[in-house]
């Protein structure tokens, strides 16, 4: 096979450029791509091609590590539309988003400091909710309506969620100990 | 890696933390978020009549350098007017607290919120203080 470098991780795994990804269809595609540069059909080959197959099966799974996860995803392909999601610089939330967080963070750290695992379970519940809104507003943004901006928008809120939940995550592993 | 001690202090004995009434008179809140580590900050000031900053408050959750960060911007900002504390810089906020390379997000996040504590307190209450135009003739 010719590597072609060039070509973006969707492509690259036989997928359309689109938020909306069937997780089959992207297992399928890995696994295609994964058995054609697998180490084994290159026992017999010469050293360069044993090397660029290897090259293959990094990109593989670096496509699809970047595919399965939706905010990477949606990040990756606002990359390739240009935008930058600003995640580092962009600090400017709308204010009752913000509000949110705290009252979350809040609840969440007397949750923890009391030990009640069936708060912090129902406020990660909360939260899962929120973001799975979130997902189908972002499926909407990217694939429906275009609007980009409202996407690099809803990558930066998704990040607050995710970084939520893996605080409530760790709360209830010390709480279950 | 290592808190420097002025972080550690802030950390531990956090100054001005706490609330003013979102409505109470001269009250201006500025409220960012950083996506990348989900810190979220809220930084209240109280202006007096004669537009100087008699107090300050703040509610951060984040890491250490973020708390320390906004800890410091309060203690900065009282007993200044609004103009002054608008030309705090997240570079003077890094240096005292000598924040790593990779912490300087925590400063740029305290600086975003007195900003944004100012921009509120302008719109609100006009332009406060400043004889913004009187330097039209320079």
């Amino acid at each position: 096979m010719t590597p072609d470098f060039s070509r973006d991780h969707f492509e690259l795994l036989g997928l359309a450029v689109r938020f909306a990804v069937d997780a089959a269809r992207l297992e399928r595609g890995y696994r295609d791509l994964q058995s054609q540069v697998h180490p084994d059909r290159f026992a017999a080959a010469t050293e360069a091609e044993r090397r660029v197959a290897m090259q293959w099966a990094t990109r593989a799974n670096e496509a699809y590590r970047t595919l399965r996860d939706p905010i990477e995803r949606a990040r990756y392909l606002l990359q390739l539309r240009g935008y930058d999601t600003e995640e580092e610089s962009n600090t400017s939330m709308p204010a009752d988003f913000l509000m949110q967080q705290m009252e979350w963070r809040e609840a969440v750290d007397v949750a923890r400091d009391a030990g009640d695992v069936s708060e912090l379970e129902r406020l990660r519940g909360d939260i899962r909710r929120s973001r799975d809104e979130m997902l189908v507003m972002l499926e909407r943004a990217l694939d429906a309506d275009a609007n980009f901006v409202a996407g690099c928008s809803l990558v930066r809120k998704l990040r607050f969620l995710e970084k939520l939940e893996a605080e409530i995550d760790s709360a209830l592993e010390l709480t279950e100990h | 890696m290592a808190y420097s001690e002025k972080v550690i202090d802030h950390y531990e004995n956090p100054r001005n933390v706490g609330s003013f009434g979102k409505d109470d008179e001269g009250v201006a809140t500025g409220m960012v978020g950083a996506p990348a580590c989900g810190d979220v900050m809220k930084l209240q000031i109280k202006v007096n009549k004669d537009g100087i900053i008699e107090d300050a408050k703040f509610k951060t959750y984040g890491c250490g350098s973020a708390i320390a960060s906004s800890s410091l911007v309060t203690e900065w900002v009282k007993g200044k007017t609004i103009d002054e504390a608008a030309t705090i810089r997240n570079t003077q906020i890094a240096a005292e607290l000598a924040l790593p390379p990779v912490k300087i997000h925590c400063s740029i996040l305290a600086e975003d919120a007195i900003k944004a504590a100012i921009a509120d307190y302008r719109k609100k209450y006009g332009g406060g203080d400043i004889p913004a135009e009187s330097k039209a003739a320079d």
